[in-house]
């Protein structure tokens, strides 16, 4: 069966000592910052970035996956611990989870959710081995015309499920879309936007804009907060393991939560963040008046982070066979693999079956790395966690501000990393989110290219868009999201699920 | 007339700039025909829905009512000023002083950001953090970065 030989030369890959190294690394370097407050995946992966520029390209994604478990672990780690979640799809864990850690059931909670995710890592790999190869095979029917639908489809899904306002967020996807127009045009070789310096005929660096408006942005506004408001609380962590009850509650939870993780993942912009949603409400439903939602319920912490692994390891489906992604850590992968030479689409897995195969089955060596690491560490995590806000933020400036300058060796890019922090907190101010802006920012150029291909082979006709089946199937199913989401009920359930992760 | 959502009306005036700003920069860019593209095609597309976007978010701003008036509330400028002056004393000081003198100056600057500005701390810090990066950036990764000022070597 190809799909068996495909795995196990995955795992050959996978298992060479040097590559566990460089998951067991990424999965340390990732816990370690994730676990950090207010540093999600996003953050940490765009701090790590430039740490993989000197190993080949296998290897440097097997770190990155590792990164990107490790911090979505670390995440989930502190929104239980201190009521801080990394990232949005962490934030319904800290519901049910800073509950249980304030009644001392800490260590029960994290425990689950490290069992949960691994859980739900195992469902997701099979997953991504078993549909990858037949998606490939669809994706090499896309044109021009396909693809530029299909990116539309991907940013319109990625903020329809956006907090905010869903006009603010499409405003963003355009302004990433422009900032990537500050380049060379790859058709004509035209310099656009560049004001005549060299270093932006290039183009804006996307770990510039990543690590200005994600990294700085955030710590700015952190600091603008009086230190009382940042006070984290740590408590004691009574007994590790859950008890028996617990375990009764929760594996239907971690069942669901995987099932639901694993189908809303591979839709482009569902990813981890709706799944994540969707099982905490389902959880509650289920639960009816038997359950202690929001009072402390291990159902609440089981089902979400189950599901939200489950999402974020399908969400490399789109990534890996389609080069589109689904989310901003997706992008920031994306980007990882161009600049290690690898263009992102169908071809990878028949270019580069090493690193295909490699990389899956790396995902679910990353997820027993996890397991492994944190049971027994959750106590040192939460030591990290009693570090001074004063120490930290200094540290975190440096690490970013030696990273940007590692990508080219260039200051050009320090300095523009400052505007971006500034334009970040701006964005902070404003309530405009920065992940749409980076979505858009990736894909500006793809978009593009295809849009300008796809008008040249119809001879300007616009009409190609809707004439092709795909395509025009594509962009009514962007138009119905946009759709569904103005619709009066939608809308105020979107509001509740918002208002009830506050 | 009255501003009802003030976060509103300011990201949408900011969209609006942007958007005018970039359709002006495309006329310099041969625009093409739409069976044959140029490189000023695309931007200017894109600016123009930017623009109407900006005028749309900016226009509910103005009409839609909101609760308490969507306030931008007060700007943390010591932080901002502080850390954005940091990044760029980092990118000034680098490459002729090496990580050695940047690291400690970087972190003083940086502290003076928070309300908690200790000299110990900001020299346990500076010290901790100048080893640590030597050990991960230098020794760890093997990344050029200078790491003595110029003088020395």
């Amino acid at each position: 069966m190809d799909l068996l030989a495909n795995l196990s030369m995955g795992f050959g890959v996978a298992f060479t000592l040097q590559n566990l190294l460089y998951a067991f690394g990424g999965a340390v370097l990732g816990t370690l910052i994730g676990v950090l407050p207010g540093l999600g995946p996003v953050a940490t992966i765009a701090m790590l970035l430039p740490s993989i520029y000197s190993l080949d390209a296998t290897p440097a994604l097997i770190m990155l996956a590792g990164i990107y478990y490790g911090a979505q672990y670390g995440g989930s780690t502190t929104s239980i611990l201190i009521n801080v979640p990394g990232e949005s799809s962490s934030v319904v864990t800290a519901i049910d989870g800073y509950q249980m850690a304030r009644q001392g059931r800490a260590g029960a909670a994290l425990s689950v959710s490290a069992l949960g995710s691994f859980f739900a890592g195992c469902v997701g790999t099979v997953i991504i081995a078993a549909f990858a190869p037949p998606l490939t095979e669809l994706a090499f029917k896309f044109g021009p015309a396909e693809y530029f639908s299909l990116m539309v489809l991907g940013l319109i899904g990625a903020v329809v499920l956006a907090s905010g306002s869903l006009l603010k967020a499409i405003s963003m996807i355009i302004l990433g879309l422009l900032l990537a127009q500050i380049n060379t045009d790859v058709i004509s070789g035209t310099a656009r936007y560049s004001f005549d310096i060299p270093e932006l005929t290039d183009g804006i660096g996307f770990v510039v804009i990543a690590m200005g408006v994600f990294g700085f942005g955030e710590i700015i506004s952190n600091l603008g907060q009086p230190a009382e408001h940042r006070e984290v609380f740590t408590s004691k962590v009574k007994g590790l393991w859950p008890t028996k009850k617990d375990f009764q509650d929760a594996w239907p939870a971690v069942i669901r939560g995987t099932a639901l993780g694993s189908i809303l993942g591979v839709l482009p912009g569902g990813g981890a963040l709706l799944s994540s949603f969707a099982s905490y409400s389902m959880e509650k439903k289920l639960a009816g008046a038997s359950g202690t939602f929001g009072r402390g319920d291990i159902r609440g912490v089981a089902g979400p982070e189950s599901a939200n692994n489950a999402g974020a390891q399908t969400s490399f489906i789109p990534m890996l066979t389609l080069g589109i992604p689904p989310n901003a850590v997706m992008a920031l992968m994306v980007g990882a693999m161009t600049i290690k030479g690898i263009q992102p689409g169908p071809q990878v897995m028949t270019s580069n079956p090493q690193l295909f195969w490699g990389l899956i089955a790396s995902m679910w060596v990353g997820n027993l790395m996890l397991v492994v690491l944190n049971l027994p560490m959750i106590g040192i995590w939460i030591k990290l966690l009693t570090v001074p806000y004063r120490y930290l933020f200094p540290a975190i400036t440096l690490f970013c501000c030696i990273g940007v300058y590692t990508l080219n060796n260039n200051t050009f890019d320090v300095y523009l990393t400052a505007l971006f922090a500034l334009i970040g907190y701006a964005f902070y101010k404003l309530g405009c989110e920065g992940a749409p802006l980076l979505l858009g920012f990736i894909l500006g150029p793809m978009m593009e290219e295809n849009l300008r291909r796809a008008l040249l082979l119809s001879r300007g006709d616009w009409s190609t868009f809707m004439t092709k089946p795909i395509s025009a199937g594509l962009l009514i199913a962007s138009a119905l999201m946009i759709v569904v989401v103005l619709l009066p009920t939608i809308k105020t359930k979107r509001e509740v699920a918002f208002s009830e992760a506050d | 007339m009255k501003i009802k959502s003030e976060r509103d009306f300011w990201s949408g005036l900011m969209f609006l700039v942007v958007g005018i700003v970039f359709a002006v920069g495309a006329r310099n860019y041969p625009l093409g025909v739409s069976a044959r593209p140029g490189p000023g095609y695309f931007p200017l597309l894109l600016s123009i829905i930017m623009a109407i976007l900006g005028a749309i978010v900016m226009f509910k701003a103005l009409t839609i009512e909101t609760e308490g008036g969507d306030k931008i509330g007060s700007i943390a400028w010591k932080p901002l000023v502080i850390i954005v002056a940091a990044i760029a004393v980092f990118g000034a000081a680098i490459t002729p002083l090496g990580m050695v003198v940047t690291i400690p100056i970087l972190i003083f600057i940086t502290s003076l950001a928070g309300d908690e500005f200790g000299w110990k701390g900001v020299l346990a810090n500076s010290i901790v953090l100048t080893f640590g990066s030597w050990v991960i950036f230098i020794w760890g990764l093997k990344l050029t970065i200078p790491l003595w000022p110029w003088f020395i070597h």
